[in-house]
């Protein structure tokens, strides 16, 4: 009997909509938490795993050796590699595509390969515009290899003990 | 010439108030957006203009730009004719609000019950847009609508008698005027129950959230708009917005004193009318922000079983303390009114 | 003219046209929807007889209500207009003769002296800063028409009764959901929590 009169009074005193509303009014005045994107970032961990890049060792050569571990690990077959004998007798890759409508960013390729050739860098703001151009083509990742390789390289320094 | 002049003079104070009420109207969506966006702690648009104060002019420009899509078998003139049907009743209302003493377009002595008759005529363009569309899913937001609306008139109807009996007039500008002397004289106070069954029947009239059972977009997509595109869509906007800024700015003049100061010797004017009416906006986006959506059942349960008894309870309450003067409100009802 | 005038054949001709198309308009819904602006027209001469109580009750009760639930039923049935107009002709000459009887029944009525013109002369114009129209009704009803008025009222109470009484049936067979007790519903009525011992997982 006491528990139906409160239950009325409780609903006719609109008691758990003034609750709701006061926890809304509480937000409302706490200020918000919105990072303003292009002008502000969020503060990014060195192992972010963004677009691919293709490294070179420090005299040039570039580090691929056409092992196509990457190839084999990668769970999306987002990777095809083609190798072939170079006229020094060593094996290199003559085609290294990563489609990257496949790719799905899980960093398996950067953990299998054996020279610290393909890595995932730390670029996330890029977009195509022409059909096809998805397709990194080896040539396109030694280019952001070269440009970021001061970024790449710290960021592999700082990450070397846990590996 | 007198009757030009009249006709003229009508047609500047039509466009004084029209003008201001279109740019309120405005302003309210990208408040909305702002207050709400507030409430779950992120900014809404900043983008247009200065802090986004620019936005509700690209919406607009949006909207006039799109291309108006009339469905196969729409009922080609009713479905065009469905979005000025809505707006024009929601605009047709501003005609007797009193927005300080003596400023209104029309003074006119039925004014509460011509409000009252105005803002239940907004439903014919909601269910003739459901019908129109020839859509289910519009048809089943405007069949809601309409028995919702049906629902809720009846409870707002009962919460206006209870304010003419205090007043004894229907005249916007004399309800007011009853209750002038500070605000311990609003008729908030002695009216409660009705004051707040008023302005959720307004809620619900205006098929705002939690009552925007006739829209749903998780139910029934856009509800009774669903193939609206373009200008059409913006009429429905249009309307909704003006009906809601209608209803806050009735709650002001009914329950909260209209004009009159808080506090009396303030001074009166229109400062206050439009600070109450825009406070009572904010609650209208604030309970948008806070509650979920009714299921429809017990919109109706809450329209026919909560409402309308307490209603007519709190209007007998109101007959006998008028009659026995009682109270520091009642007492002096009697004489005042008839 | 005065455009007194000229607004009262106005609003005349839209709704002898309306409500002329109640009748004659094919779809039930169009039909509808020229009963409301026969009423709309029609309150607005009301006003022209600066009898804006009752023309803005028309528009509230009327438009804003009765009209929206006849909608309501028109545009849920799927009227079949078809058959609806075979049997015209066969019909045709019963409705002339009612029709006929029903004008000459007019006709006779009005002529008669009780109902001429003359009889009822038009009311003294009071001004309407002195009594308003509502007031003076309310006057009227209150007092002079008391009994007459709660005679209505009942007949409209019995009528509201009645037609509870007779939509209200419960089926026994369908299965009815009551908002009332649902949201009475608290987390104790329905859920129990149980503590329970955690147990090796049997191999």
């Amino acid at each position: 009997m006491t528990g139906q009169i409160s239950k009325y009074i409780k609903s006719f005193t609109l008691w758990e909509l003034l609750k709701g509303l006061s926890l809304t009014g509480k937000y409302f005045v706490s200020g918000n938490i919105t990072i303003q994107y292009p002008e502000e970032k969020t503060p990014q961990s060195h192992r972010f795993r963004g677009l691919h890049a293709l490294r070179r060792y420090p005299n040039g050569e570039e580090r691929c050796i056409a092992c196509k571990l990457c190839e084999a690990v990668c769970p999306a077959l987002a990777i095809t590699i083609d190798s072939e004998q170079r006229a020094d007798g060593t094996r290199r890759t003559s085609r290294y595509d990563i489609d990257l409508f496949k790719c799905i960013f899980c960093g398996f390729c950067e953990e299998a390969c054996p020279v610290d050739s393909i890595v995932e860098t730390r670029i996330f703001e890029y977009h195509f515009e022409n059909r096809g151009e998805q397709i990194m083509t080896k040539d396109k990742l030694l280019a952001i290899g070269d440009k970021y390789e001061e970024q790449i390289a710290a960021d592999r320094a700082a990450d070397s003990a846990f590996r | 010439m007198d009757a030009l002049i009249l006709t003229v003079w009508s047609l500047v104070k039509i466009v004084l108030v029209l003008v201001p009420l279109i740019l309120c109207v405005a302003y309210l969506t990208l408040a909305e957006r702002k207050v709400i966006g507030s409430m779950q702690v992120r900014v809404g648009p900043n983008r247009v203009g200065f802090k986004g104060l620019g936005q509700p002019f690209a919406d607009v420009f949006k909207l006039l730009c799109k291309e108006i899509i009339i469905p196969t078998n729409a009922s080609r003139f009713l479905f065009l004719t469905a979005p000025i049907l809505s707006l024009a009743p929601a605009l047709a209302a501003w005609a007797v609000i009193p927005f300080a003493d003596g400023w209104q377009i029309a003074d006119i002595n039925a004014g509460l019950i011509y409000v009252l008759a105005m803002t239940s005529l907004g439903v014919y363009g909601v269910i003739l847009a459901g019908w129109a569309s020839n859509s289910k899913y519009a048809f089943l937001g405007a069949m809601r609508s309409a028995a919702q609306i049906v629902a809720y008139e009846i409870a707002m109807g009962f919460a206006l008698v209870g304010v003419l009996m205090m007043a004894g007039s229907l005249n916007l500008g004399d309800i007011v005027r009853a209750q002038s002397g500070g605000f311990f004289s609003w008729y908030l106070f002695p009216l409660f129950p009705l004051a707040i069954v008023y302005f959720i029947s307004g809620v619900a009239e205006t098929n705002r959230a939690p009552f925007d059972v006739a829209e749903g977009e998780s139910e029934i997509v856009a509800g009774f708009h669903v193939d609206y595109s373009g200008f059409g869509f913006a009429l429905f906007f249009l309307a909704e917005y003006a009906n809601m800024i209608m209803i806050a700015a009735l709650t002001a003049i009914l329950f909260l004193g209209g004009w009159m100061s808080p506090i009396d010797g303030w001074g009166d004017g229109i400062h206050w009318f439009l600070i109450k009416t825009a406070a009572l906006l904010f609650v209208f986006l604030w309970l948008r922000a806070t509650f979920p959506r009714y299921r429809y059942d017990q919109i109706m349960r809450l329209g026919w079983k909560v409402f309308i008894p307490v209603t007519i309870v709190w209007i007998a309450v109101i007959g006998f303390a008028i009659y026995f003067e009682v109270g520091p409100w009642f007492g002096t009802v009697r004489s005042g009114g008839l | 003219m005065t455009f007194e005038l000229f607004i009262f054949y106005l609003f005349a001709a839209v709704m002898v046209f309306a409500a002329a198309r109640v009748i004659t308009a094919r779809n039930p819904v169009h039909a509808a929807m020229f009963l409301v602006l026969t009423f709309f027209t029609c309150s607005a001469i009301w006003l022209l007889l600066e009898a804006e109580f009752l023309a803005i009750t028309l528009v509230l009760v009327y438009v804003g209500a009765v009209m929206v639930l006849f909608l309501f039923v028109v545009m849920m049935l799927d009227v079949n207009v078809e058959p609806l107009r075979e049997g015209f002709v066969k019909y045709l000459p019963v409705g002339i003769l009612v029709g006929v009887i029903m004008f000459i029944e007019m006709v006779f009525l009005i002529t008669q002296k009780y109902f001429k013109a003359e009889q009822f002369p038009a009311p003294e114009r009071v001004s309407a800063d002195a009594l308003s129209n509502t007031e003076s009704l309310g006057r009227l009803l209150y007092s002079e028409y008391l009994f007459q008025f709660e005679i209505a009222a009942i007949i409209l109470l019995v009528a509201i009764v009645a037609a509870i009484a007779l939509t209200m049936r419960r089926r026994a067979d369908t299965k009815y959901q009551s908002p009332s007790s649902q949201v009475e519903v608290r987390k104790q009525d329905r859920l129990r929590v149980v503590q329970m011992p955690s147990e090796k997982r049997s191999s």
